[in-house]
């Protein structure tokens, strides 16, 4: 190995992760529209971690298992609440947690342009290798704010992964795309955002549970990172999908095809 | 107001998708340029402009745009955006279009939008404010490796027919459904159970964290109706039902319902369908 390569080893081996989690209605329930259209129901309902931000932070803690990293920051934006889920992932094994408190109708129109601002903001001050999130979170269903933290600090992205290898300086990415996997290589720092595949992320154990709440938890205002939360986006209403009618049932096979090829479908 | 939609192709082929995302933009008014951007890519410039509704094409070819990588494309547009000052910027909602887009709009400062329908609203406009022309350096901060596609004579899930189903024992017992699929000319989708298991390959998966389909029939064999099932698959024009369990929530959604045992009733459809 040469000179160079052991600087770059150790320079990872010391490096940071920060890991982005956002508190989301549980994806067991069953969301319902608030009467006046505005958004959906939120009060009583069950709210859990994302779970694409579960799987980013299971990858990043197994990073630190294997000392490739040193460090796992994790970060959420949100009310009181969003504590919750910081404690979640350190108790998954994360070192420490950033509240970035955003409330009222601030945090009602949070959207991924402003919490990649905020991201980048962070892995800045946190001189951050790595920044891992979800793909996507199942609210919203945006696919956005790993591509835009990524452009906002100029750093390649390794999006939809289903597989991570470091390689030197370097990550290897094998990302879900349509129609099969794709590898690419990327330079540190980078972004990457985690698909449903790329690991199975571990249940909290009872005395992992009791040592997070030990672990530190900083609170910053986004006025405090210099970040500018307005919103470019307005909701104008929220509906609930159409309902589907529940068909007939046919007693044989023969009948079924015959209904179909009635209605033409084959 | 005009459009530049983002094209995606492999240098052979324009994706289909990238029709839709043209349309959408015809939709917006104005004029509609599309950006080809790749290595090797005439045969792709040529299938555009065969396209109705494209007033303009830009072509960008470099060695750097092998792999189509974000972190080369996006300074492409925004170079071009500076130079036309467009209104709207757009792509299909793919892969592609996902992983390039955002990178593009956090760029310019603006909040993209996922679902073209929602481009329609005067409100949601993806206001441009950056800027440009010729192909920029190359940035050599990522290196395209490889692609492998899982290889299917069958049509790609997005097409016309879909036979879905979740797996059981092994994933030999898709050749019942491959059999079925191959009479009716159908693609063959997976819940996230089957993919999970390693029975079908992860693109076949249909659902909220997969592919989201819409074909004119979907038969779902042996399928209970997981929430997350249905929401890839709900907005089917017809939804054909196959279960041995008459209490299984797919039948609240289903055109059709069969309540039978699968292993009987899918070889019986194949044999049916032979006629």
């Amino acid at each position: 190995m040469s000179t160079s390569a052991l600087i770059n080893v150790s320079a990872i081996m010391s490096g940071r992760v920060l890991v982005g989690v956002k508190r989301v209605i549980d994806y067991a329930v069953k969301i319902r529209v608030k009467p006046d259209n505005s958004c959906v129901v939120t009060d009583g309902v069950k709210h859990s971690m994302n779970p694409f931000c579960e799987i980013a932070v299971e990858e990043a803690v197994k990073m630190k298992e294997k000392k490739l990293i040193k460090e796992v920051v994790v970060v959420s934006c949100g009310p009181q609440q969003a504590m919750e889920t910081i404690r979640t992932a350190l108790a998954m094994g994360a070192d420490r947690g950033i509240h970035v408190e955003v409330t009222g109708k601030d945090y009602e129109n949070l959207g991924p342009l402003q919490v990649s601002k905020i991201m980048a903001a962070l892995a800045k001050k946190e001189d951050a290798l790595l920044v891992i999130l979800g793909k996507q979170a199942i609210d919203d269903d945006c696919n956005q704010t790993g591509q835009m933290t990524a452009a906002l600090l100029d750093w390649p992205q390794g999006t939809f992964a289903s597989e991570l290898s470091m390689e030197g300086d370097k990550i290897k990415v094998v990302r879900e795309i349509d129609g099969g996997l794709e590898t690419v290589k990327i330079n540190t720092p980078a972004v990457i955002t985690a698909d449903l595949r790329l690991n199975t992320p571990r249940y909290a154990t009872l005395p992992n549970i009791m040592k997070a709440k030990k672990k530190k938890i900083a609170n910053v205002k986004p006025a405090d990172l210099g970040v500018d939360i307005t919103s470019r986006l307005e909701v104008l209403r929220v509906d609930e999908p159409p309902q589907r009618e529940a068909g007939v049932k046919v007693e044989t096979v023969d009948d079924l095809l015959a209904r179909l090829k009635e209605a033409g479908r084959i | 107001q005009s459009t530049l939609v983002v094209a995606e192709h492999n240098n052979d082929t324009l994706t289909p998708i990238t029709l839709n995302a043209i349309t959408a933009a015809s939709k917006l008014g104005g004029e509609v340029t599309c950006l080809v951007a790749g290595t090797n890519c005439a045969q792709v410039v040529e299938q555009v402009s065969k396209v109705q509704g494209v007033q303009k094409i830009l072509v960008a070819q470099h060695d750097s745009y092998k792999g189509s990588l974000p972190e080369e494309l996006t300074p492409l547009i925004l170079q071009t955006q500076k130079q036309f000052n467009f209104t709207h910027i757009c792509a299909g909602a793919s892969a592609f279009g996902k992983n390039l887009l955002p990178r593009v709009a956090a760029k310019l400062d603006v909040a993209p939008i996922s679902d073209i329908i929602e481009i329609k609203s005067p409100d949601t406009f993806v206001r441009a404010i950056y800027a440009a022309v010729t192909c920029p350096p190359p940035a050599g901060v990522s290196e395209w490796l490889e692609q492998c596609l899982t290889k299917s004579d069958r049509p790609d899930l997005t097409s016309a027919k879909v036979v879905g189903r979740r797996g059981l024992k092994s994933g030999d017992n898709f050749q019942l459904l491959y059999d079925l699929a191959d009479k009716m000319n159908a693609a063959v989708g997976a819940s996230r159970a089957a993919v999970d298991a390693g029975y079908v390959p992860n693109d076949m998966q249909v659902g909220q964290t997969g592919k989201i389909v819409a074909p004119e029939l979907y038969i779902a064999v042996g399928i209970s109706g997981a929430i997350q099932h249905l929401a890839g698959m709900k907005d089917s024009k017809t939804i054909v039902a196959i279960n041995k369990d008459p209490e299984a929530p797919i039948f609240q959604v289903a055109d059709l319902g069969l309540v039978a045992d699968l292993f009987k009733a899918v070889p019986e459809m194949t044999k049916a369908l032979d006629k």
